[in-house]
């Protein structure tokens, strides 16, 4: 029997290894009507060739594993950022559950969401009844302090109308008149994840600082993450600004509510930006995002409608945080401290400690547009040779910019920029032209099981490793992060290849 | 490992302290507002021993705001019943998010070389642009599936899965489907399973069961037809409804073929348009997740003649029972060949059970998931020595609650489609030992320094199904509640 020892139970990953599973396998296969071995061996190599790559590149209608996701799973992020605040997704409701499900997968958090649940006779007669039945029960359950409200492509579709559809729920009584419930049109058929994001942060803004702009500045940094997954950069930058001394706003901060602690009670709301201090934003000296992508519309808008002076920080590597903490610097006339010198340079010193297992690697990898360029600044850095690049939701303005900082470096010159493109295209890429690692979120272990080339994870989503979105990626000490998860999966994959007694282990050196 | 024995298993476990359970509904119900109450006190109640079913409405849509945890109609089809034909690639059709939310969300295990034989953890999109939405999609689909056909030649068939924008632009993915067929000369299915059609996953169910008919099973008739069907044997049964997450199909295929079975088809975990076709040949269809393979199951019955039977793989007790009501519908063989398998594992399943029972005997559960599960697995747990406090179906129907009777005892609380708040609030009141339900509940309660396992996924661990998956189970439900880190939960000094 397969399961056959009490003290050692076999879940799926050793019990289908047993003989009585291995043969259930090979026989049935009699009924699957499949392929002959040889031809799906013959089909696999042909996937690998120049040949396959030229065909891959070649469709225009068809999408294989594309690195993005859709608008509002970025709205609702923007959302949870703000201090007891219920994101409220106005359309079909299965799109709740699956944003839900995705984020809690990475985070391991609750993540709390509803939806106005529209079904066949909201397809007809619009969505209103829905959002004013939504509006009320989940104010009423929920006790939010604001409902932001986004949409699924359903609604986009029918053409519901949120700003007069809230109205209206106000009207019916729904919410107070004064309640805020701010808005995003999200279609899921325009831009991804990151356009939603920026949506929902301009619509929230918009909402809040409504009437709130005063005479003088309140000598406030606002700081905007955009679609930030890793809890420890949110953590890094306030410990930043305090550590300067220097008054911020951060729209939003969402790292309690994504990472809260365990002390026996469930909170709904940890933490998030006070709506008083969000209003007051509006206020503020200046605002520095540190996603220029996510953030386009809402630096647009501020810049435009609050006169204020708006700047993009990607504090990723030394130079990438050098010149964001010498920007906040010059911003506000703090000084940097000695502490933020030393830890530079720590960060420096880790790096110099490693650079010759980095110098001349080459690297591919896919992200959104911001965290492809941080990664690209870190990568120049150390001496990495960016080879293949892939952004789904790419665009001109970010290809303009990523080509600019490849140029900078010596390092950059044979990166090519795949714009548009999804992970069936890397794959094609790594097969036909291989690199030494690549870098991307969890859906890139397939490229590492197809291909072979060592993973280091990056990104989002990371379903299958645990705790990495606690860490920072931003500053020196996420410089710090990022370089012992790329050299030591170089040390590993150097190991890996050379543990084989009397044959391949001369290699298999204890110093390194 | 097996963790070592914590605290709380030397402590008798307390009875839990009697709630007035109507009127914990009663009082929770008092949260929403006048309209939002009326519609939700029809879902929950206190079963009643002897009642026909459990007292609540059910497959009605779900409240707007009250924050349901049901999906759609393309969840029920690509995400549940489509998905995990292997050799098929199944488009998701319309913007890009469904198709990657959905992407190897599920676990329906698989044997196949992804890429090229199989395709089950990829995620294919038309991926819509606002230029599809006012022009159509019809013709990316039609060029779509010949790009398939050129980079994924071993594909056996192609299904479109339906996003909620198909329906409403009012494109004709039935016409793009039968003029792909014959381009491509393969089967080309188009699922109607737009997002808002029906009140949950449960209408994609059927959907995609009758989908199945019309555009699967004429080529079943027309190879009849033919003469291309082999005879078969008398033994030829079907796992109808079997996802094989984790593997839970092959730990329950292996039970049958041991009792002598030939399981000619698996639906449709690791199952292949082929075993598909072939279904209509079987001489019993075993069906395990009722709610979404019902119809299918009954139109073979209309259609073909094939008897179809439920069963329940959850457990010794319902593994042996059910075992032996399947050798009941053959013949003497296989009657004595079950009754051997049944003691053949026996030493296994006591083993398991004097190693757990003592860790887990007297501890409660409550219970929240869909399809099959809030009431199919209630026996394992009662296998431990544990018990079912309450329970509830995310898309169930009446038939589901009907059959939950016999699984219950009188005074479990009954919450259907239920809410976050609501179950939020059931728990606080209940403190079952024990939470059983979903990825979207699972940190909510432990956050409450409460044990808890997903229902849906296994948590990542399986099989479950068959006596094979019951050692898991056991093993599994241990570690939940026998963790010591529960007991870290708060600081020292603030107790």
């Amino acid at each position: 029997m397969a399961q056959n020892d009490v003290n050692k139970i076999k879940d799926h990953a050793e019990l289908f290894h047993q003989d009585e599973y291995q043969e259930l396998f090979a026989a049935k296969k009699e009924f699957e009507g499949g392929h002959a071995p040889e031809v799906i061996a013959e089909a696999a190599e042909w996937t690998k060739s120049w040949e396959y790559r030229e065909k891959n590149f070649a469709r225009e209608a068809l999408t294989v594993n594309p690195a993005k996701a859709c608008q509002p799973l970025g709205a609702i992020l923007a959302a949870v950022g703000f201090e007891k605040t219920l994101p409220f997704v106005h359309g079909s409701q299965g799109c709740v559950a699956y944003f839900r499900s995705h984020f809690t997968r990475h985070f391991k958090e609750p993540f709390s969401a509803v939806s106005s649940s529209m079904t066949e006779d909201a397809a007809v007669f619009g969505g209103l009844k829905n959002m004013i039945e939504g509006l009320a029960n989940s104010y009423s359950l929920y006790q939010p302090k604001m409902i932001a409200v986004c949409t699924t492509c359903m609604a986009e579709v029918i053409g519901d109308d949120l700003q007069a559809f809230i109205k209206t729920s106000k009207e019916e009584g729904s919410v107070p008149h004064e309640y805020p419930v701010p808005y995003a049109h999200t279609p899921s058929f325009v831009g991804s994840h990151i356009t939603g994001y920026d949506n929902m942060m301009k619509g929230i803004l918009n909402t809040l600082t409504a009437g709130k702009k005063a005479e003088t500045t309140n000598g406030k940094i606002n700081f905007i993450p955009g679609f930030e997954t890793y809890i420890g950069n949110l953590r890094e930058i306030k410990r930043f600004a305090e550590l300067m001394g220097v008054d911020y706003t951060l729209l939003a901060d969402n790292s309690e509510y994504l990472d809260s602690p365990n002390n026996g009670e469930y909170n709904m709301y940890p933490g998030g930006t006070p709506l008083e201090a969000a209003a007051d934003s509006i206020n503020g000296e200046a605002t520095i995002a540190f996603q220029a992508y996510s953030t386009t519309k809402t630096r647009d808008y501020i810049e435009k409608e609050w006169g204020q002076k708006t700047y993009v920080a990607r504090p990723v590597g030394i130079r990438g945080t050098d010149e964001f903490l010498m920007k906040l610097s010059a911003l506000t006339g703090k000084p940097i401290p000695k502490e933020l010198e030393d830890e530079r340079g720590r960060a420096v010193d880790a790096l110099t400690d490693s650079q010759a297992w980095l110098h001349g690697k080459r690297v591919a990898y896919y992200g959104d547009p911001d965290l492809v360029i941080g990664l690209t600044q870190f990568l120049l850095e150390v001496g990495c040779e960016p080879v293949h690049i892939v952004v789904t939701n790419s665009n001109d303005v970010f290809e303009a910019e990523l080509r600019a900082l490849l140029d900078s470096s010596p390092f950059g010159a044979n990166a090519t920029i795949w714009g548009g493109k999804d992970l069936w295209h890397m794959r094609s890429l790594l097969f036909t032209e291989p690199v030494d690692f690549f870098i991307g979120n969890s859906y890139g272990k397939y490229l590492w099981r197809d291909t072979h080339t060592p993973m280091v994870r990056i990104g989002y989503p990371i379903f299958d490793r645990h705790h990495l979105h606690r860490y920072s990626t931003y500053g020196y000490s996420g410089t710090i992060n990022i370089l012992n998860w790329v050299v030591n999966t170089i040390l590993d994959e150097l190991d890996r290849n050379t543990i084989i007694p009397a044959k391949t282990d001369i290699s298999y050196d204890l110093i390194r | 490992m097996t963790p070592p024995e914590s605290a709380t298993l030397n402590e008798a476990t307390a009875a839990p302290e009697a709630v007035d359970k109507k009127a914990l509904i009663k009082e929770v119900l008092e949260a929403y507002p006048e309209k939002g109450k009326k519609k939700r006190e029809k879902h929950l109640n206190v079963y009643e021993e002897g009642k026909p079913d459990c007292g609540v409405k059910s497959n009605i849509k779900s409240v707007p705001g009250s924050m349901t945890t049901r999906g759609c109609a393309y969840a029920g089809s690509k995400g549940v019943v489509w998905g995990p034909i292997k050799d098929m690639i199944h488009i998701s059709h319309g913007p890009v998010g469904c198709g990657y939310y959905s992407w190897s969300g599920r676990r329906n295990y698989y044997i196949g070389t992804t890429g090229i034989d199989s395709f089950g953890t990829m995620q294919f999109t038309s991926d819509f642009q606002e230029r599809d939405i006012v022009f159509g999609g019809d013709k990316k689909l039609a060029k779509l599936i010949t790009e398939l056909e050129e980079l994924f030649p071993l594909n056996r068939g192609v299904s479109i899965q339906s996003e909620c924008p198909i329906g409403l632009i009012g494109d004709d993915i039935e016409a793009v489907a039968k003029k792909s067929a014959k381009e491509i000369g393969k089967t080309v299915v188009p699922v109607r399973c737009e997002g808002f059609r029906g009140v949950s996953q449960s209408l994609g169910h059927h959907i995609a069961n009758d989908a199945v008919r019309d555009w699967v099973f004429p080529q079943y008739d027309k190879d009849k037809k033919a003469g291309n069907i082999p005879d078969g044997t008398q033994y030829d049964v079907a796992i109808i409804g079997d996802y094989n997450i984790g593997g839970d199909a092959w730990s329950s295929r292996i039970l049958l073929e041991e009792i002598g079975l030939r399981v000619v088809a698996q639906w449709s975990g690791d199952g292949t348009l082929h075993e598909m076709i072939n279904t209509p040949s079987v001489k019993l269809n075993l069906v395990h997740c009722y709610r979404s393979m019902n119809y299918i199951s009954r139109h073979m019955e209309e259609a073909y003649g094939i008897p179809w039977l439920e069963y329940n793989f959850f457990g010794p007790t319902k593994i042996a029972e059910s075992l032996r009501e399947i050798a009941s519908k053959f013949d003497e063989v296989i009657q004595a060949k079950a009754e051997e398998v049944i003691a053949k594992y026996q030493k296994q399943t006591e083993e398991v059970i004097a190693k757990y029972m003592p860790r887990l005997q007297g501890k409660t559960v409550a219970l929240m998931v869909g399809g099959l599960r809030p009431r199919h697995v209630v026996p394992a747990f009662y296998d431990l020595g544990m018990r079912l406090i309450g329970t509830g179906y995310e898309f169930g129907h009446n038939d589901d609650y009907k059959r939950t009777t016999h699984y219950i005892e009188d005074g479990t609380l009954i919450y259907d489609d239920v809410s976050a708040f609501e179950f939020e609030e059931f728990i606080k009141a209940m403190k079952p030992d024990l939470v059983a339900s979903g990825i979207k509940e699972k940190y909510v309660f432990q956050k409450m320094a409460l044990p808890f396992r997903q229902m849906h996924s296994w948590d990542y661990s399986g099989p479950y199904h068959g006596y094979d998956g019951f050692a898991i189970f056991a093993r599994d439900m241990d570690l939940a509640l026998n963790s010591p880190t529960w007991a870290l939960v708060g600081a020292p000094w603030t107790k």
